[in-house]
């Protein structure tokens, strides 16, 4: 299913943070949200997984407006990996897997058979199935990503929506955990700060800044030096990657933009 | 892939929650017959069950002092330091869920601060039955209750969604206004006599049970966890955080408004009938979450079953351990639940997390 997100307007703490905002995330694509901290790329998603409500315009899933839909109703198309950590409630891993079963159960309804291999199978996709006994927040940065993705896995939506899914992660666990998105072959929403795993692993992406989108395309049409002084206000040269021929942006960490190279920058 | 893992048994440090709740229920039994055969009069156990299945069937009572005694004071009493210890665990587990601390206090909210002045000016201002622990002094607390819950209510909205440092932050300014106030009730009381009385209900105490006093936590406590059995997976998912309740197609704001009134009614209800019974609605969820893990749909029931069994047990200690008086059942539980609460500490930071 797709997302369409149109003329999509929020307040955060008093603050029109998303002023404006279109994008589309199509059918069984990776559709990556980028920009600088405070572009609204957050609050955009969490109004795409109903945390937070639009003030203006509106979320479409496959055509339906998400208000229309009652909450476990639409948490059954739409799954959520917020920024979130959680807090030390003995729950083991298992437990909280099984809790993306929670929009399909209604009031006293126990774990049925079809309940326990759907939380088997996503524990098992996320390569988390021999620590399923395991206290979740005994486990490290990258294992409970895993975990959330699966949870996200159990709630079997049409759309994953992810806010900076690999925050955190040493690099070869933001790599297994992307590869694992892209191996899920599910229309997928996410934000990502680092700009080359976005181009890299989105088939589409759309630049925010200021609470609107400012450009879209794929990554190689949407990356260019201009945009990123522009938009991030960085000097970078785009060239191939070596090894898998995507986008490869070489920041120079140097010279702020619009300094000239190679010039002393004063503080 | 071995099928065991998923199955219910914790493969961690838990247990299983069915046979685990069966043995406490089956102890929660024994403690309640042991609690109406213990006291001044030593009544065997037999005969108090003789008592209690007479009464039950309408046979005619046998004449004589034990039937009174049993019938009319220690069954009563023991009914409501279960229903007491039942609804403290509950209500401890859900603030414990509504605030995303399990280390909160069912009088975090600042509703037995409420109730507690309620029945301070029913006692000191006589405008109750006055320095009996009857219905009065219960109306005047749960009245005192519901005022403070319209007021935390009031300032919590403010700040939208019930957000839990918004209510802690709540409840806790207005419990500490609402307190002062009670101070200053207890300093004015007349005599020694109201002093103590004051002091005592304050402490906690399950003095002023009979019948018709067990009515309303005979009501309120199955009723209460009736509502959170049904909203167990919500709560789950509250435990991870706002976003991720939403995400899974719950509504927040909505469940945090009612688990707020709920346990702010439940709160009231049972300082209402025993004062403020401290450290058990802090502890017991805790323990529970040691013994079977966090899923508030075994965590429930179990916190109610080690409530009731906890605060039985508490109070036949507090009646027969002295001779000439009783102990108000809340300063025994501070004394076992503050080392407790130390003891837990430890282990959670000596476990490296």
């Amino acid at each position: 299913m797709r997302i369409h997100v149109e003329d999509l307007h929020v307040a955060y703490a008093g603050r029109t943070v998303v002023a404006g905002a279109q994008l589309v995330a199509a059918e069984g694509e990776i559709t990556g949200l980028v920009g600088p901290n405070g572009s609204g790329k957050s609050t955009l998603l969490r109004t795409v997984y109903r945390h937070l409500r639009p003030t203006a315009g509106r979320v479409l899933l496959a055509g339906t407006d998400l208000r229309e839909l009652a909450p476990a109703r639409a948490a059954r198309h739409i799954a959520a990996l917020p920024q979130e950590r959680g807090s030390d409630f003995e729950l083991t891993v298992r437990e909280v897997v099984a809790m993306g079963r929670t929009p399909y159960k209604r009031a006293f309804a126990g774990e049925d058979a079809g309940d326990r291999e759907t939380v088997a199978r996503a524990l098992a996709d996320a390569g988390m199935a021999d620590q399923a006994g395991r206290r979740f927040t005994a486990l490290s940065g990258g294992e409970r990503q895993r975990v959330l993705l699966a949870r996200a896995f159990a709630q079997q939506p049409d759309v994953l929506v992810l806010d900076e899914p690999t925050n955190h992660l040493d690099v070869r666990h933001q790599v297994e955990l992307l590869a694992l998105l892209r191996a899920a072959r599910r229309t997928a929403l996410v934000a990502l700060h680092d700009l080359n795993a976005a181009a890299s692993v989105c088939d589409r992406l759309h630049v925010l800044c200021a609470g609107t989108v400012v450009a879209s395309g794929t990554p190689r049409e949407v990356l260019t030096p201009a945009l990123l002084a522009e938009v991030f206000g960085v000097r970078a040269a785009v060239v191939d990657h070596p090894l898998t021929g995507d986008p490869l942006i070489a920041f120079d960490h140097r010279t702020p933009a619009g300094a000239e190279p190679g010039a002393e920058v004063r503080a | 892939m071995a099928t065991a893992l998923f199955s219910r048994t914790r493969t961690v440090d838990g247990l299983r929650a069915g046979p685990l709740a069966l043995v406490l229920a089956l102890a929660l039994l024994a403690a309640l017959t042991a609690a109406v055969a213990w006291g001044s009069t030593a009544i065997a156990p037999a005969e108090v069950w003789g008592v209690v299945w007479r009464r039950l069937s309408g046979t005619a009572p046998r004449p004589g002092t034990d039937d009174l005694i049993v019938w009319q004071l220690r069954v009563p009493r023991a009914l409501l330091a279960a229903l007491v210890g039942a609804g403290l665990g509950l209500v401890g587990t859900a603030v414990q869920a509504l605030v995303r601390n399990p280390l909160a206090d069912p009088y975090l909210l600042g509703i037995s601060n409420g109730a507690s002045l309620g029945a301070v000016a029913a006692l000191v201002l006589g405008a109750g039955t006055g320095g009996v622990l009857g219905l009065g002094l219960s109306g005047a607390a749960f009245a005192g209750a519901l005022g403070t819950f319209a007021l935390v209510w009031a300032v919590a909205r403010r700040g939208g969604g019930f957000a839990p440092l918004r209510l802690v932050l709540a409840g806790v300014a207005i419990g500490q206004f609402l307190s002062g106030f009670t101070s200053y009730l207890v300093l004015r009381a007349g005599d020694e006599q109201q002093t103590h009385s004051v002091l005592f209900w304050l402490m906690g105490s399950l003095g002023g049970a009979d019948w018709e006093l067990l009515a309303l936590p005979a009501l309120a406590v199955p009723g209460a966890w009736l509502w959170l059995q049904a909203r167990a997976r919500g709560l789950n998912a509250l435990l991870m955080g706002d976003e991720t309740a939403a995400g899974l197609g719950v509504d927040v704001t909505r469940l945090r408004r009612e688990l707020f009134t709920v346990t702010s009614v439940l709160t009231g209800v049972l300082v209402a009938v025993s004062g403020a019974i401290a450290f058990v609605g802090l502890m017991v969820p805790h323990v529970c979450r040691l013994l079977v893990g966090g899923d508030h749909r075994r965590l429930l029931p179990l916190s109610a079953l080690c409530g009731a069994l906890l605060l039985v047990v508490v109070d036949t200690v507090c009646r027969t351990a002295m001779d000439t008086h009783e102990l108000p059942v809340g300063v025994v539980t501070s004394l076992l639940g503050a080392p407790a609460l130390l003891y837990l500490l430890d282990r959670r930071l000596g476990s490296g997390r």
